[in-house]
């Protein structure tokens, strides 16, 4: 996938019913407790920095999760997600700061002790042991009577769709499989916060799609509050009730996949989660209800229907995503803002939608995405190469930052 | 073109071989030989080898050689594998170069002076404290670990190396201590890698002469000395015949530990087909 799609496309509906299914079926998205200004969170994480000698993994960070939420840490490599996770899984002592977790302190409390399970990014199975005795292994620690293991271990096995294969040994199973075995294990203890490392990262792309609807399938199903690390935004998007974006050590952003796509805070977020056309500039107009800002580089002005809170003469830059922005041939109005000719350069049919490069008569290229609606046959008179076309777009679609 | 030069590596080949084999086949072919004289040919017998199960000393020092490696091989296996963990597992503590270069000195040392240092540590701690008195078995042993322990840890480490550390924090995670975790899923998988240290240290126990002249005392002869100093005063055939029962033994422990590795590779190798075929 060498250009990232914009995946709320999938979530708003039409290219893929399931997800927008899911989606609307999950109970927490209504209760949202991190509006709520009461709810108690249940994992409290308070200016916590982790200092590998002179490298700073992870930079005074602050976060609330709470109970039942799948809460994704979203980041390239090398950000400090997995270093947060396995602060939280106790493999980590912070260097400064305090973790919590359901109200008790975690400082100096081995992960042996601590109420959480974690899902290992190379699922880390152990390879003498069938799967049956991988899955009751924890149990066996806790030293429960082996009826009860062997019950329980049954149950997990049946909720993961594993039960034919109890007793085969790791390598004689599928990806997909040692996933489902290294979830059932994880989960069978009854957690009440389960971490996740990279938990789709080693599965093939369909596979991918289906297990993360499973995952949150059981989620709901057990209540378990999961605290997922991801690098791949599609799937911190399609799994995620809040995502924090984390960038050198820092959390930059928190909200909800909306709030991170729609209204991204600052250049890094807009341009990490979803592809993105940035333009920096002036405001030439502030006033609280609307602005204009003024890009050189766009050849004009964008006119924006919110107030920004920037100090005049301040750079700013206009995020502008591809798939908000209309293409036509013809003229869209009378002219003025948020409208700009230009001629196609590239174009990337990918199925579902084509990328359109355009360039602006300033020289610089802007992204156009635009789902083929209509079938692209020899029939139909489809844009093509060095066509001179308009593009334009709506007062409510670019976001203005100060970062 | 391509026929002479597999004629060439053919030639290279059995050259090679020769050069390693020869030796030992001539050793097997004497000991089966009629006459005393070890280099003249008088005709098939095996009355050497019935002498050679007659020969009490030589009985009596293949004993104590078992014994010394095998408690050496146990020794050398615990020691090295707590080595081997420690400078796998604690990684950025102060001196771990300078320590793993330490472990791995002895390997390197002649053998020489292994042996001297020994002696002269044993005589010292009888004078200080009257132990170990004289030297005999302990002596041996003790410096057989001394020097095996090297090679077990330079074994056990490389594979620890290579070991997933997720595994350990994985079983950490579902409530195993530290010690459990330790016995329960590091050692069974690298449990081959003690066994091959276990053998390893058997095998260089079994046949050390150089540091187990230093340290034996009298009536405590291993095999190795045995040999050596029987030959000195002139090769006898029996030798021969005990030599060629050892490069026997060693013969079939390979080819069986051969047979069973490529064994296990079949069926791993079959069970990933397997899994492969019926995925999803």
């Amino acid at each position: 996938m060498s250009i990232p799609l914009p995946v709320h496309v999938g979530r708003q509906g039409e290219s893929c019913e399931g997800v927008a299914g899911m989606a609307e079926t999950r109970p927490d998205k209504k209760l949202e407790p991190w509006r709520d200004r009461d709810a108690k969170p249940y994992i409290r994480i308070e200016r916590v920095t982790k200092n590998f000698g002179d490298f700073t993994a992870v930079d005074d960070v602050s976060l609330d999760i709470y109970r039942g939420e799948i809460f994704c840490l979203l980041g390239a490599s090398g950000c400090g997600k997995t270093t947060l996770l396995r602060m939280l899984a106790g493999f980590e002592e912070p260097t400064s700061g305090r973790i919590s977790i359901d109200g008790a302190d975690m400082a100096g409390i081995p992960p042996y002790r601590r109420p959480v399970n974690m899902m290992f990014q190379s699922y880390a199975l152990f390879p003498h042991m069938t799967v049956e005795q991988n899955v009751a292994f924890g149990l066996k620690q806790d030293g429960l009577p082996k009826g009860e293991i062997r019950d329980r271990v049954a149950a997990m096995l049946e909720l993961v769709k594993l039960t034919a294969l109890g007793g085969r040994k790791p390598h004689q199973l599928s990806g997909g499989q040692r996933q489902r075995v290294a979830l059932a294990r994880s989960l069978v203890k009854q957690p009440k916060l389960l971490l996740l490392d990279e938990p789709l990262g080693a599965l093939d792309r369909k596979l991918r799609e289906h297990t993360q609807f499973e995952l949150v399938n059981i989620q709901e199903k057990l209540g378990v509050t999961f605290v997922v690390v991801t690098h791949d935004q599609e799937e911190a998007m399609t799994l995620a009730s809040r995502i924090g974006v984390m960038d050198h050590g820092e959390i930059i952003q928190v909200g909800t996949p909306s709030d991170i796509y729609e209204y991204p805070t600052s250049k890094f977020v807009a341009d990490f989660v979803g592809s993105v056309n940035l333009f920096e500039g002036h405001l030439v107009e502030d006033e609280p209800d609307h602005v204009r800002v003024e890009c050189p580089e766009l050849g004009g002005c964008f006119y924006v229907d919110h107030g920004v809170s920037a100090p005049p003469e301040a750079t700013v830059w206009v995020a502008l995503r591809p798939e908000k922005v209309f293409i036509s041939r013809e003229s869209p109005g009378p002219g003025g803002d948020n409208q700009v000719s230009g001629v196609i350069k590239e174009i990337a049919y990918l199925g579902d939608l084509s990328v359109y490069l355009v360039q602006l008569p300033t020289g610089r290229m802007l992204r156009v995405t635009r789902p083929n609606v209509r079938r692209q046959d020899a029939a139909f008179d489809r844009l093509t190469w060095d066509e001179n076309v308009w593009l334009s777009w709506e007062a409510s679609s670019p976001v203005v930052v100060t970062q | 073109m391509i026929g002479r030069r597999s004629f060439l590596i053919t030639t290279l080949m059995s050259f090679g071989f020769a050069f390693l084999y020869i030796p030992i086949l001539s050793l097997i072919v004497y000991s089966f030989n009629e006459s005393r004289l070890v280099t003249v040919w008088a005709g098939f017998s095996t009355k050497w080898y019935a002498e050679l199960f007659q020969n009490e000393q030589l009985l009596n020092a293949a004993k104590l050689s078992l014994e010394v490696a095998a408690i050496n091989a146990t020794g050398a296996v615990i020691l090295g594998t707590l080595a081997g963990f420690a400078l796998s597992r604690f990684r950025r503590f102060r001196g771990r170069t300078l320590m793993t270069g330490m472990t791995s000195a002895p390997l390197v040392m002649p053998e020489v002076i292994t042996g001297l240092s020994m002696l002269l540590l044993f005589v010292a701690m009888e004078q200080a404290f009257g132990w170990p008195a004289g030297r005999g078995v302990t002596t041996i042993t003790i410096a057989h670990i001394t020097f095996s322990m090297a090679y077990v840890t330079v074994v056990i480490q490389s594979r620890l190396a290579s070991l997933d550390v997720s595994l350990e924090e994985a079983a950490m995670d579902l409530g195993a201590r530290p010690w459990k975790v330790f016995m329960v899923i590091t050692l069974p998988i690298i449990f081959p890698a003690i066994l091959a240290g276990w053998l390893l240290a058997f095998t260089l126990s079994w046949d050390d002469l150089v540091i187990t002249s230093f340290v034996s005392g009298p009536g405590s002869s291993t095999l190795p000395i045995v040999i050596f100093s029987k030959v000195r005063l002139g090769v006898s055939p029996d030798i021969n015949a005990l030599a060629t029962i050892m490069v026997g033994i060693v013969a079939i422990g390979v080819v069986a530990t051969g047979l069973y590795l490529q064994h296990q590779e079949r069926r791993r190798e079959r069970d990933v087909q397997a899994a492969l075929a019926n995925h999803g």
